[in-house]
């Protein structure tokens, strides 16, 4: 049996993206970015560990606007493959699988994701700002 | 040429009889990361900038230590069997391949003790 010459499938570079392919594709980049975010979860809590003067400086690294960019990030990622893994769960219990349900459950993935990712930044601020 | 066929070169061989194990292992610290996951972001958001006093007062909890060192060792133990499949997937060298599993379990035991050892000194510092 030649291996040289085999049919290759899929070719992903020919097909159109749709939601189905896209979402799949980012709950496995979010997984990974997520796996990388674990470093700062394990620095925030090694340096509370070591007391209120790292804690400070862990606080001034998160708090800069490298740092909330890449927590803000963190968050969508977090969210999405939250929920996008829960769409996961149904599949896997065998439900869902109607080409409307799984374009229906796509959508509410993302609006969910995103409403949960915005809604923990505005509560993040409004308890910084005291009005909580 | 070997005369023997393709069923009987593979028979005996057996399967590696992990698949069953690292899908169950998947799923299982996926539902256990569902009510984890919000907790601690939940909590986590309620303390927005609110520094060292709250932040270690709240880990000196016997419940809140139990539940981030039950956090971190799901997440570690998720992370490790989702890196595993997508370099698996992805990388083809046999060589790199193995260097790159054992380098992100090693980095995933690594990571999940320091958090696991810092939260019990917050837990017993009090």
């Amino acid at each position: 049996m030649s291996s040289e010459n085999r049919p290759l499938s899929p070719h992903l570079q020919v097909y159109r993206p749709q939601l189905t392919s896209t979402l799949s594709i980012l709950h496995r980049l979010t997984g990974v970015a997520l796996t990388l975010g674990t470093l700062l979860l394990i620095y925030w809590l090694v340096a509370a560990a070591s007391g209120p003067e790292d804690f400070a400086q862990a606080e001034r690294l998160i708090g800069s606007i490298i740092g909330r960019l890449l927590l803000l990030g963190w968050t969508f990622a977090l969210f999405y493959h939250l929920c996008n893994g829960i769409r996961h769960l149904y599949w896997d219990a065998g439900f869902g699988f109607e080409l409307t349900t799984v374009y229906r459950s796509g959508w509410l993935v993302v609006v969910v994701s995103l409403g949960l990712t915005l809604g923990s930044w505005w509560f993040g601020y409004a308890v910084r700002g005291g009005a909580l | 040429m070997s005369r023997r066929s393709a069923l009987g070169r593979v028979r005996g061989l057996g399967t590696a009889k992990e698949g069953v194990e690292h899908w169950w292992g998947q799923r299982l610290s996926a539902l256990a990361l569902i009510p984890l996951t919000l907790w601690f972001t939940g909590s986590i958001a309620f303390m927005t900038g609110a520094g060292y006093e709250t932040v270690a007062a709240w880990v000196a909890s016997p419940i809140v230590a139990g539940l981030l060192i039950l956090l971190i060792v799901a997440v570690f133990y998720h992370a490790y069997l989702g890196v595993q499949v997508v370099i698996e997937d992805y990388v083809h060298h046999e060589g790199l391949k193995i260097a790159g599993l054992l380098a992100v379990k090693a980095a995933c035991i690594l990571l999940a003790l320091a958090g696991v050892l810092s939260v019990l000194i917050l837990l017993f510092r009090g």
